[in-house]
């Protein structure tokens, strides 16, 4: 048996009443793909983080080929060879590829960053780059900025390297690409982590699979011996039906029709082009699509936080017959139309809640401007809180505390409460399951269900596939800020969704490209 | 503190290849780690501990450069606000005036507009009611004249800090320093006005209407500076209310924390910081007001001495309660006082007021950290097995 | 015309050398992501201690050599003004305070500290009137003997103290230093996005302490070379002025550019002194041209945020206070 190139003993890890770790051993060996898999929330970041010297565990060992050792802070970790590639790229905007790879570096030679370039090129060609080490990090797509990060840690000589999600926001094509260096990297005998919550990657790439749960260490097993079945019940504990209930739509009627909307960022480049929906009563229309494929920018579009130029969203009052364009309305304006429009956007305490306010005066943000009063009322959003607390299980210490003190869940729970209230008839979400464990994840699916089934025109934004082939009864699949098709979530395929996610307006790199940007 | 113990020569060793070889690294001995939540009275514990020991060595400082024992400095410190009544009175008065233009910082504060130029919109309120008393001091009644006076001060401090807020609204432009500009375009223009006032080239007004007292705040309860005392009272009260249950202060505290959240619920953000720019302008030329019509009866680039500034810090300690204000305005009054007191005694510069409150200050400042933060002793990791 | 305009020239430079140190110290510490309003403060006391320290070696040593006239005070300036930066450092950067706060209660205890020992100073030896250490102050003045000869090009580049050309040479050799270094990456590095330096084995912590005293002494030398070669070794309470608060304007004005920062220290020196050098104008009128270089900051200011340049603008972290374990 070789001594593992890495092996964690009894690590623990609090952040305040928070146990993010508990009690976690494990190892991993050179040559070998490691797949960390765990749901949203199960502590493997926390976990890789205490290696790569980001995070300092409160008790437990560390050990790096049989020793042991102190990984006080990310130098001490590239000094045992570890580098890691963060889900949120460690990158510095303004400086380029080649600044960014050698930062941090004390090499005895001049700094001559023409040399720099030269070694880069090096790497690239050993593995399979393609990179320009002079571009602007602000300038590059995700899957370059990705790129960037993973010539670092080989540039610093790296022989352990972690991957946080590394997947996430890739096309299927570049994910392969991605797979191939890493098998490459593994031949060549460094040892490679990869946390991962998409069991299908675990299965195709990975050599071992380690599980955590809820901050727990479950088991490793070998890839070659286990299943789908058998992970999913490591991962969740118990074999969970992962049936989704979906009734079939009552009386659809167009609600809201978006033709041909577009719209540009700040930055000037375009992020909806030529956009074109229907979204129907008692219906849920999913939407699917790389990350920051213009989903963000559509919904805010239509709750009016997005400028938009040309193009129309009509909403079809249900009480009056009337139909009234949103375009280019503010927030306060559309709601004066009344217009019952509910948003859970994907940033909840940056958006749809203040993090420091309680959950009192977040019920509030909603209702304070009614009434001619000078004055806040605070009674009935307390009665409402009472009532959300009440009604969706919501695990607080009371109605006066900060909701940053919440955990995720608590805070979903809190936001789609409130923004349910509202008895709207169009609700929008977006990603409203991400970060939330199985329990609270359902909950929200059967909220969802529940709207549809009163009749509100729901829109969800979604990453799972799965899900959204479970839950929705239309997808629509967006690249690039168009709308790449709409299919029918009864009877359409994950590679058939697939596919279109990757299929933008245009040529298929300049639609990565273009991604990228967007998701700045 | 984990970072700190980075600075150890330790990590110099890094380019040592080899790492196995490496077997004795010292662990930390203690990392910091945030708090999730502190006790409230805990929180107020560790606050008047800091100033205790500021108080300290304050005491110490003077004992050096006096020689006078610790404790008689504070017996002088305490003769300097309350050995007399009329100093008790200034006392109160310069508290007042320091916790007014607290509380004109506070709204802007809250809602993290950085609002530094409050010393030049004081100066301009009191410029233009000044201005007012230079050309029909002595042609209108006085309270018609006084009237006027406040309106001419609460306009000009609206209009000072409103252009900043105009541009911070449209462009985003950078409001610490272009208040902070502000202040000297004030002071300038206050040179500039006293230069076209007193012909003779002193550069010094002198008190205005001394005879007629036309357009002096009256004395009330025998007192000159009760008035004023009063008001600023009021406004503390006032200003209590406004942030904590009025639907402005509900969007000031809204617009603070995230910009963003006040969008999506629809607050017209810019409309809200210009408004409230302008409130906190226009409680700064109310202080400017004061001081001209209630106490100083003159105008100088230095009426505000500095308040402006002080009043920034006196409103952060207090984290913009109101009502914690009153102590943290007079903690600071009562400081430069009594520093000046000992200073006078001992025929030493009166700005060792200034080192005192400084050094307040540094305590009071520092001491934040052990509120937000816990310093977490590591247990030896062998138990771990 | 031309001896007009040079001497025009010369004062703008005598006037723009504080303006220029102070800049160059507060972009350094900028660089890092703190905004250090206490330079004001530390100017000060960048005067103070080395006025104290030249009063110390003149009242206790009978026959002052010209090289420790110098040495002295500089050293002692640079040791003052560092230990102030170093009381900012530790309340921002170890204890994580609010910067704006801690530095305003920095420049307050800075000018307190300024104003009480040029006030006190000559009592504590039982002396009376005002500081005044000429024969220090000569040998600050001093410049070669044959800057007269040479007419106006004299004047206008030979005609100043030593500190005048330190303050060029350090603004270009900190330019040098951000922009074609490996430490200078490095610390622009932290300014910008302090977790991405941290994760790349730069130790943060130990790069903001650095950039920051190191530059609290390049601003203090501004004070020293306020009261050493413009007053000729006098102290005047209050007489530094706001000086401080125009070098963080020129920060803003030069684009956080130290080579920029040079011919901008000029420019200002010469608004705040053409009100002085015009002849025949009024009281009022001075004072009115006395504002011109706060209104010229505050366009820029308004410029620079309305054209919207990537490379124009502050490091993205400055003002925000750095811990690792933020989640």
């Amino acid at each position: 048996m070789p001594v593992p190139a890495i092996e964690l003993k009894n690590i623990t890890k609090t952040f305040g009443r928070v146990v993010a770790n508990k009690d976690v051993s494990l190892s991993a060996y050179r040559g070998e793909i490691l797949a960390l898999l765990g749901e949203n929330g199960s502590g493997k970041t926390t976990l890789m983080n205490m290696i790569a010297g980001i995070y300092y565990p409160d008790s437990g060992q560390i050990m790096i080929d049989g020793n042991e050792v102190v990984i006080a802070s990310p130098k001490d970790a590239f000094r045992y060879k570890i580098g890691m590639i963060h889900q949120h790229f460690k990158l510095v905007d303004v400086f380029s590829a080649a600044e960014n790879i050698v930062l941090g570096l004390k090499e005895k030679e001049r700094f001559d960053l023409s040399k720099v370039n030269e070694k880069v090129r090096q790497i690239s060609e050993t593995y399979g780059f393609e990179i320009d080490p002079a571009k602007k990090i602000y300038e590059m797509s995700v899957s370059e900025k990705q790129t960037v990060e993973i010539i670092k840690v080989l540039y610093r000589g790296a022989d352990i390297l972690i991957l946080d999600e590394p997947t996430a926001v890739l096309t299927p094509q570049e994910t392969r690409k991605l797979f191939a260096v890493l098998r490459r990297m593994r031949d060549a005998g460094k040892a490679v982590i990869i946390i991962t919550h998409k069991l299908h990657e675990v299965l195709s790439l990975s050599d071992k699979v380690a599980v955590l749960r809820k901050g727990e260490y479950i088991g490793t097993v070998l890839t070659k011996d286990t299943n789908e079945n058998e992970l999913t019940e490591m991962m969740v504990g118990k074999k969970v039906s992962l049936n989704i209930e979906r009734a079939e739509p009552k009386d659809p009627q167009d609600r809201l029709t978006v033709t041909k909307l577009d719209a540009v960022n700040r930055e000037g480049v375009k992020v909806l082009d030529d956009v074109s929906f229907v979204a129907r009563s008692g219906e849920i229309l999913g939407i699917a699509g790389i990350a920051g494929s213009g989903q963000r920018e559509l919904l805010e579009a239509i709750a009016g936080l997005q400028k938009v130029g040309d193009g129309s969203i009509i909403y079809h009052d249900p009480k009056t017959g009337l139909d009234e364009d949103l375009r280019n309305k503010t927030p306060l304006e559309i709601r004066d139309l009344g217009v019952r429009l509910s948003f859970v956007p994907e940033d909840r305490l940056g958006m749809g809640l203040v993090g420091d306010m309680d959950l009192v005066d977040n019920m509030m943000l909603r209702s304070y401007s009614k009434g001619r009063s000078l004055f806040v009322e605070r009674k009935s959003p307390k009665t409402l809180a009472e009532k959300i607390i009440a009604q969706l299980e919501v695990v607080t210490p009371s109605t006066s505390t900060p909701v940053r003190r919440l955990s995720g869940g608590n805070v979903q729970k809190i936001l789609v409460g409130r923004e349910i209230a509202a008895a709207p008839t169009v609700f929008m979400a977006a990603y409203p399951v991400r970060g939330l464990d199985i329990n609270s994840s359902y909950t929200i699916y059967n909220l969802l269900n529940a709207q549809k089934e009163s009749g509100v025109a729901v829109i969800f934004v979604g990453e799972d596939l799965d899900v959204l082939l479970e839950l929705c009864d239309r997808i629509m699949v967006i690249g690039s800020g168009r709308v790449t098709g709409i299919v029918d979530g009864r009877t359409a395929t994950k590679e058939e969704i697939g596919l279109l996610m990757t299929k933008g307006g245009h040529s298929e790199e300049e639609a990565h490209e273009e991604g990228g940007e967007k998701h700045e | 503190m984990s970072d700190l113990k980075n600075m150890d020569p330790a990590p110099e060793k890094a380019a040592a290849p080899a790492p196995a070889a490496e077997e004795k690294i010292r662990e930390p001995l203690f990392h910091i780690v945030k708090r999730a939540d502190i006790p409230k009275l805990k929180a107020w514990g560790i606050r008047f501990i800091a100033i205790l020991l500021a108080l300290l060595v304050n005491a110490l400082i003077i004992h050096w450069l006096t020689g006078l024992n610790p404790l008689a400095v504070y017996k002088s410190m305490f003769d300097g606000s309350f050995s007399t009544k009329r100093k008790f009175w200034v006392l109160l008065q310069n508290t007042a005036m320091l916790l007014c233009i607290a509380l004109a910082v506070t709204p802007a504060f809250k809602m993290r507009f950085w609002n530094l130029g409050a010393e030049g919109q004081v100066l301009i309120g009191a410029l233009s009611s000044g201005a007012l008393m230079f050309y029909i001091g002595d042609k209108l009644p006085s309270g018609l004249l006084i009237l006027l006076m406040l309106g001419a001060a609460l306009l000009s401090g609206i209009v000072w800090a409103g252009i900043p807020a105009l541009f911070k609204a449209r462009f985003g432009t950078n409001e610490t320093l272009f208040t902070l500009m502000m202040n000297y375009v004030a002071i300038q223009l206050v040179n500039t006005m006293i230069a076209i006032w007193v012909p003779s080239g002193s550069g010094v007004l002198g008190i205005m209407n001394s005879k007629s007292n036309n357009g002096w705040l009256p004395t009330i309860f025998g007192q000159k500076y009760a008035l004023n005392i009063i008001v600023v009272g009021l406004l503390t009260v006032f200003m209590y209310v406004y942030l904590k249950y009025s639907k402005h202060g509900y969007e000031i505290a809204v617009v603070g924390e995230s910009e963003n959240t006040a969008r999506y619920i629809g607050i017209n953000v810019r409309k809200v910081i210009i408004r409230t720019a302008a409130l906190s302008g226009c409680l700064a030329g109310l202080a400017g007001f004061l001081l001209m019509a209630g106490s100083a009866h003159t105008v100088s680039s230095t009426l505000a001495g500095g308040n402006g500034f002080t009043a920034v810090l006196v409103s952060w300690l207090a984290k913009f309660n109101p009502f914690v204000m009153i102590l943290t305005s007079l903690l600071i009054e009562f400081l430069q006082k009594g520093a000046g007191e000992i200073a006078q005694a001992f025929r030493l510069s009166s700005d060792i007021a200034d080192i005192a409150t400084g050094i307040i200050l540094f305590f009071i400042i520092g001491c934040e950290f052990f509120l937000n933060y816990r310093i977490m002793f590591r247990h030896k990791g062998k138990e771990g097995k | 015309m031309l001896t007009i305009l040079a001497s025009f020239l010369h004062s703008s430079i005598v006037q723009g050398i504080p303006l220029l140190f102070g800049a160059t110290g507060e972009i350094l510490t900028e660089k890092s992501g703190h905004l250090n309003l206490g330079i004001p403060g530390i100017m000060y006391v960048g005067g103070i201690s080395g006025i104290v320290g030249g009063y110390l070696y003149e009242h206790f040593c009978g026959k002052p050599v010209a090289l420790l006239c110098i040495l002295i005070p500089l050293f002692c300036s640079l040791l003052g003004s560092g230990l102030m930066a170093l009381i900012y450092c530790f309340l921002t950067v170890t204890l994580r305070a609010n910067q704006n706060v801690t530095g305003l209660a920095l420049t307050t205890f800075g000018t307190g500290v300024g104003n009480f020992l040029g006030g006190s100073l000559l009592s504590f030896f039982g002396e009376s009137g005002s500081i005044s250490l000429l024969t220090i102050g000569k040998w600050y003045k001093a410049y070669l003997p044959f800057a007269d000869k040479l007419g106006v090009f004299g004047e206008i580049f030979l005609s100043y103290g030593f500190l005048a050309y330190l303050a060029v040479i350090v603004a270009l050799l900190v330019h040098h230093f951000l922009n074609k270094t490996r430490t200078g990456l490095n610390l622009r590095a932290v300014g910008e996005n302090p977790a991405t330096a941290d994760a790349a084995g730069i130790n943060v912590t130990r790069y903001k302490y650095l950039s920051t005293i190191l530059g609290g002494m390049i601003a203090g030398l501004g004070g020293l070379y306020f009261v050493m070669d413009y007053t000729g070794g006098t102290w005047t309470n209050n007489g530094f002025g706001d000086r401080g608060w125009l070098a963080i304007a020129i920060v803003i004005f030069a684009l956080w550019k130290p080579a920029r920062a040079i011919w901008c220290s000029f420019v200002f020196g010469g608004l705040y002194i053409c009100a002085v050098l015009i002849p025949g104008l009024s009281t009022a009128a001075k004072e009115v041209i006395k504002m011109a270089p706060y209104v010229v900051t505050i366009l820029v200011l308004v410029l620079s945020s309305v054209h919207d340049r990537r490379e124009n603008q502050p490091p993205a972290h400055l003002g925000l206070n750095y811990f690792r374990e933020d989640r």
